[in-house]
């Protein structure tokens, strides 16, 4: 259903040392909100988010799928799974699967590890893009253009999240279903840190 | 094609429809030295197209300890799209390298069938 896969917004960037996910919080059926606290951002492991917009089933058997992999792949070895293994694998499984049965998933993957931060835009159909900033679903057509202009390498926490903050209340504005909530993930050396929920109220 | 010399180029955009997504998309690889080849059509296809073929080069490498000849390179891509015949890679290949001892610029262009079409000039 390629509506519902539109409908989830995902917004991304790679900061100095961080990156950062965002993803609104509203599942939808048809016309109706079902659930509007929904987190759409998974921990893939200690130092790996993984946001994916698309059908409800999918996306959960998929982003789980995947998850547990990673975790097999540490428990045979010992080792973690680098942020461009874990993605390459992913789009591995996605682009067998599409022409068998394709999972409705696109999403986006970032992470923190030797090399530093990155972040990878993975599509339904198994492409990978490495990019410094990216979106899935309508929100894109948003906030493209703000990342364009207002993303630099570099940039501090408090700069991403201002942002973030920045895609959030133009997507709200504009777009026409408002009144969103979104989940803030932030993935560092450190960790995983989920900030305060954006709440559309307050936004 | 040159003197002894072949050339490919290639955009850089990654978009979806109207929106672009990137600007640093790689669709030109090195195969060896004297070979590259171009990639186009569907992104995905695309990366699937060029693991597969990296894989096949590096058996050959391994197995013949040499660079594979252009001509060679470019019968191997027309066999592995032609194997997916009745559900093919949406990729459209240009293969541009330098064969044989005197350097003759070797330029091949493919459909996604694997159709080569040789050229002279350019493709």
């Amino acid at each position: 259903d390629t509506l519902s896969i539109a409908m989830d917004h995902l917004l991304g960037l790679v900061g100095k040392d961080y990156v950062l996910l965002i993803a609104d919080r509203k599942v939808a059926y048809s016309v109706v909100a079902l659930k509007s606290d929904h987190d759409k951002i998974m921990h893939l492991d200690a130092s790996k988010l993984f946001a994916i917009a698309g059908e409800g089933g999918d996306a959960v058997q998929f982003s789980e799928y995947v998850q547990k992999n990673l975790h097999l792949y540490n428990l045979k070895t010992g080792l973690p799974l680098s942020t461009k293994a874990a993605a390459h694998f992913t789009r591995n499984e996605l682009a067998t699967a599409l022409r068998k049965g394709p999972f409705q998933v696109n999403a986006l993957l970032g992470g923190v590890d030797h090399s530093g931060p990155s972040l990878y835009h993975l599509d339904y159909l198994g492409t990978l893009h490495k990019v410094n900033f990216g979106a899935q679903g309508y929100g894109g057509y948003f906030c493209y253009s703000i990342l364009d202009r207002l993303w630099k390498p570099d940039m501090s926490l408090d700069e991403g999240v201002a942002l973030m903050n920045t895609c959030i209340k133009e997507i709200n504005s504009r777009f026409l279903v408002g009144g969103a909530d979104f989940t803030i993930k932030v993935v560092t050396a450190e960790g995983i840190r989920v900030l305060d929920p954006v709440l559309a109220s307050s936004a | 094609a040159g003197k002894n010399c072949v050339g490919i180029a290639s955009d850089r955009r990654y978009g979806q429809y109207q929106t672009t997504i990137a600007t640093d998309a790689q669709k030109i690889w090195k195969i060896h030295d004297k070979l590259y080849i171009g990639l186009s059509g569907l992104a995905t296809d695309v990366q699937t197209f060029i693991e597969k073929l990296k894989f096949r080069i590096t058996l050959y490498q391994l197995r013949e300890e040499r660079d594979i000849k252009p001509s060679c390179f470019a019968q191997l891509v027309s066999t592995m799209l032609y194997e997916k015949r009745f559900g093919p890679y949406f990729v459209e290949p240009v293969i541009a390298g330098l064969e044989g001892p005197n350097n003759e610029p070797y330029l091949c262009a493919m459909d996604l069938l694997g159709c080569t079409s040789t050229a002279k000039g350019f493709v």
